[in-house]
């Protein structure tokens, strides 16, 4: 585990919208592909990242959950470097 | 009867509020930083892009002083009007059911719309008639109402829907065309459109006001 400056850890939260709920950014993007030559794309979708350095790798879960993804709509993935 | 307007940093409706709720009572602006709601009788809190909209529409302004102090208020059953930004604040508090996700057409949109009164036996309603038709401008990128659908149902239940679309109105594809909900309570209500600039003539309708005016008999009734 890399250690960031100060202790703890480096981290990094992928944030995605959750399945089923559509993604017009995603779309839009997988539509504008072809239109460059980009053929055989599908499944696109845009979601969000978040890199910190953090004390406690503990508290990353809680931090999501709480602010940095909407869990009603929103999948969060914790990746600790 | 006072009304508290919210001001963060990067609202940008809150003078506009501030006057629509001063044709009906008085009203004064609250600052995000401060506690104190300074005896207001019911909250309002404004469009705009609060924070800057970082992270998510509402998630940061949600955590300021202020809020904490409406969240306590609308537990005691205050009346609290959120208006675009206001609505995704009040959801990110949880205070509403739901989220406000980025608008099917995928473009900031600013046009005047129908909006169809679902419920008019409520606190932001009353001064309207059931099934009336307002026309009220909206304005945003992140409109798109989304409950879950066994939420939908009890919403729908329990009369929480209090305004949809009008048909053919529904351009950022907001479940079952759902401008506007409240809570269980009814005391919370969340609104994309934007009644504050629908309240004098010259910009072309003053249905906006019975929202406010829906308020105002509201705090009386509660008083006599």
């Amino acid at each position: 585990m890399a250690r960031a400056h100060g202790g703890g850890v480096r981290a990094r939260v992928l944030i995605r919208p959750k399945s089923g709920i559509s993604d017009p950014q995603g779309t839009a993007v997988e539509r504008a592909l072809p239109a460059l030559g980009f053929s055989g794309v599908a499944n696109v979708h845009v979601g969000r990242l978040v890199e910190l350095d953090v004390e406690d790798a503990a508290q990353l879960e809680p931090m999501c959950e709480k602010l940095l993804a909407n869990p009603l709509v929103e999948d969060y993935e914790i990746i600790v470097d | 009867m006072k009304f508290g307007v919210l001001r963060f940093p990067g609202s940008c409706d809150e003078l506009d509020a501030l006057a629509a709720a001063r044709r009906v009572g008085d009203a004064e602006l609250l600052w995000h930083g401060e506690r104190d709601l300074r005896g207001a009788d019911a909250i309002v809190v404004p469009g705009g892009f609060s924070y800057g909209d970082y992270l998510r529409a509402g998630a940061i302004a949600r955590f300021s002083p202020v809020m904490e102090s409406v969240i306590e208020f609308a537990g005691e059953g205050g009346l609290v009007l959120g208006i675009c930004n206001g609505f995704q604040v009040l959801c990110e508090a949880h205070l509403l059911p739901g989220a406000l996700l980025g608008n099917a057409n995928r473009r900031f949109t600013f046009r005047q719309l129908a909006l169809e009164v679902v419920n008019a036996d409520t606190a932001f309603t009353r001064a309207c008639a059931t099934g009336e038709v307002l026309s009220v401008p909206a304005k945003h990128s992140w409109g798109r109402y989304y409950a879950e659908p066994q939420t939908l149902e009890a919403m729908e239940e329990g009369g929480q829907v209090l305004m949809r679309y009008a048909p053919a109105q529904n351009f950022n594809g907001s479940l079952r065309d759902i401008a506007g909900v409240c809570n269980e309570a009814g005391n919370v209500f969340g609104l994309m459109p934007h009644p504050e600039h629908a309240v004098d003539e010259l910009t072309g309708s003053t249905d906006g006001l019975k929202i406010f005016q829906s308020m105002r008999l509201a705090m009386e009734g509660a008083r006599v």
